[in-house]
């Protein structure tokens, strides 16, 4: 209501990666138009993303902008009211939902699981045999930090690990496409920063299309390629942020690095 | 990166997170914990229980009751010790197979209701209304007609039994699986789960707890159900004992069969929490604070 700004400002299309780097294939996500709303609430509003094969974008925007809707609807979770998605060559839900995998908010394991079967869910849907699934998860483990952590149960894990176990479960749904919605949001700022740092260098280890919803300005520039900012009520593309950093180091160099404060500058105020 | 640096950044975690070298300690001081949690759960309900025999047995004393009035604690515990061999001890063992069997074909019968109503929500939305309706009818008064139609043997007793103690079974499994966050089935839908996989690997597990606790709601039920059939007509059992020993004015006798009954519920409660225990550990709920 009082954002007469915001909303009178025309939306800004996200058509995809500068010309520069434009890859000559199809991309592999395009989500074109999409609005949904919720009873008298409009969500999302016309939101155009277009993202290459093994690309990572956020999808940056306040509580409440429909970020995880658009997820969802990415996901073939729900439906959008208008508009249309093609997601690696799949347009209804239900086909769009074999070809991506989510990691929630909250680690979502299931505290009847050790942290190894819980990781191997994906593979038993599939109708692998436990033994089997149990086998072909168990590397990941070792590889991502968590050796000797097999067979203990959630609540036996601190919330970094236990994020950790939720993201090998994510990658072993052996999908190209990993949505991530607000992947550490439910964990402390301690935490956080490391988890940030630990899958940057986990997505360098097993290249995927990566689309995530963050609230975090620094998650958004750290992690994506490109930062696509999402205004609140109705949620629209007011602002697309190349981030693609020429920084390497640890993070608390980057966060300070005059060109990571620019671009933080950049999308902090189309936040406004 | 390599992992080592990872978990070295971890640090400021370590005191959530289990230490190897301590893990089997940790398991072993959280068993005395639990034993010292039990004696305090239960040490304070086993001092009322003493004060009340202590009570009865001064009041009827003081009051000079008659012993088939009111027998005191002393003449029960001889009753129970003079008629166990005789009279007791076979009377307990038809009525706990009516109680175990009964329970069981409940606990079966539960659970398979509660799992197809809620693999087919029309045929939840019909049958559930009546399910609960049906609760509205005593099963008690039923016992009659059981005895008529199936005779004086045990077959009417463990339909009474089994109808009395089904109902917060069925009840609580269709809660504990229809209460499953909605976050969870979205996460297994987008791991390629079918129906199936979701009742399987969610919905069901996560229900346990829920039907254990039906299971020991129903546990204090079935005895009461299994004296109700044998006082609709049978020869044998702790309700046909009191029977018989009602005209004749033999109240600790009685007072004995009631005990043992207590005693068999009791056990029967302590069974089904030592099977969730076994079946569905992660159920603990918190009773430390």
């Amino acid at each position: 209501m009082t954002q007469t700004t915001g909303s009178a400002a025309p939306a800004v299309r996200d058509t995809g990666p500068p010309p520069s780097r434009t890859p000559l294939e199809a991309p592999q996500i395009t989500v074109r138009g999409v609005s949904k709303r919720f009873g008298g609430v409009v969500a999302l509003r016309g939101v155009d993303v277009t993202i290459q094969q093994h690309e990572k974008v956020a999808i940056l925007g306040p509580s409440g902008c429909g970020k995880s809707t658009l997820l969802q609807i990415v996901a073939g979770l729900l439906e959008p009211d208008a508009g249309s998605l093609n997601v690696a060559g799949a347009t209804s839900a239900k086909d769009r939902l074999a070809r991506c995998a989510m990691m929630p908010q909250r680690d979502l394991l299931l505290p009847w699981r050790t942290a190894l079967d819980n990781a191997s869910i994906a593979l038993e849907n599939r109708g692998l045999r436990r033994r089997e699934a149990r086998e072909r998860t168990r590397p990941l483990f070792e590889r991502f930090g968590l050796a000797k952590f097999e067979e203990l149960r959630p609540a036996q894990l601190s919330g970094g690990m236990r994020q950790r176990v939720s993201f090998i479960r994510t990658l072993m749904a052996e999908k190209d496409i990993l949505l991530l919605d607000e992947p550490f949001g439910a964990l402390d700022s301690i935490t956080r920063a490391q988890m940030q740092e630990w899958l940057l260098h986990a997505m360098e280890d097993v290249p995927r299309t990566v689309l995530l919803v963050t609230h975090d300005v620094e998650e958004a520039l750290l992690l994506a390629d490109r930062v696509v900012v999402l205004s609140a009520h109705p949620g629209r593309v007011v602002r697309v942020v190349d981030s693609r950093l020429s920084l390497s180091g640890p993070r608390r160099e980057i966060v300070t690095d005059p060109e990571f404060v620019k671009l933080r500058e950049l999308a902090l105020e189309a936040l406004e | 990166m390599s992992t080592t640096d990872l978990e070295l950044a971890d640090a400021p975690d370590a005191d959530r997170e289990p230490d190897f070298s301590d893990f089997d300690d940790l398991v072993v001081k959280r068993r005395f914990a639990r034993l010292r949690r039990f004696g305090s759960n239960y040490g304070a309900a086993a001092g009322v229980v003493v004060l009340m025999v202590v009570a009865w047995q001064v009041i009827v004393h003081l009051a000079g009751l008659p012993e088939y009035l009111m027998p005191v604690p002393t003449e029960v515990a001889r009753s129970l010790g003079d008629d166990w061999s005789a009279i007791l001890a076979p009377a307990t063992l038809t009525t706990l197979k009516e109680v175990l069997i009964g329970f069981a074909i409940a606990t079966g019968v539960g659970v398979g209701i509660a799992v197809f109503l809620h693999l087919f929500g029309p045929l939840r939305r019909a049958l559930y209304p009546l399910l609960i309706a049906s609760q509205t009818v005593p099963v008690i008064v039923l016992a009659p007609i059981l005895v008529v139609l199936f005779g004086y043997g045990i077959v009417p007793k463990l339909v009474i039994v089994a109808l009395i103690c089904f109902f917060p079974i069925v009840v609580n499994g269709l809660d504990g699986m229809r209460s499953v966050d909605d976050d969870y089935i979205r996460m297994m839908r987008t791991l390629d789960a079918s129906r199936w996989a979701i009742f399987k690997r969610v919905e069901f597990p996560a229900a346990l707890p829920l039907i254990f606790s039906g299971m020991r709601i129903a546990a204090t039920f079935a005895s009461i159900g299994a004296v109700f059939g044998e006082w609709a007509g049978s020869n044998a059992g702790l309700g046909y004992v009191m029977l018989e020993a009602t005209p004749n004015l033999q109240t600790a006798r009685i007072f004995a069969a009631i005990f043992i009954l207590t005693v068999i519920s009791i056990v029967l409660f302590g069974a089904v929490s030592v099977a969730e225990h076994l079946i569905a550990p992660w159920s603990q709920r918190r009773t430390s604070r």
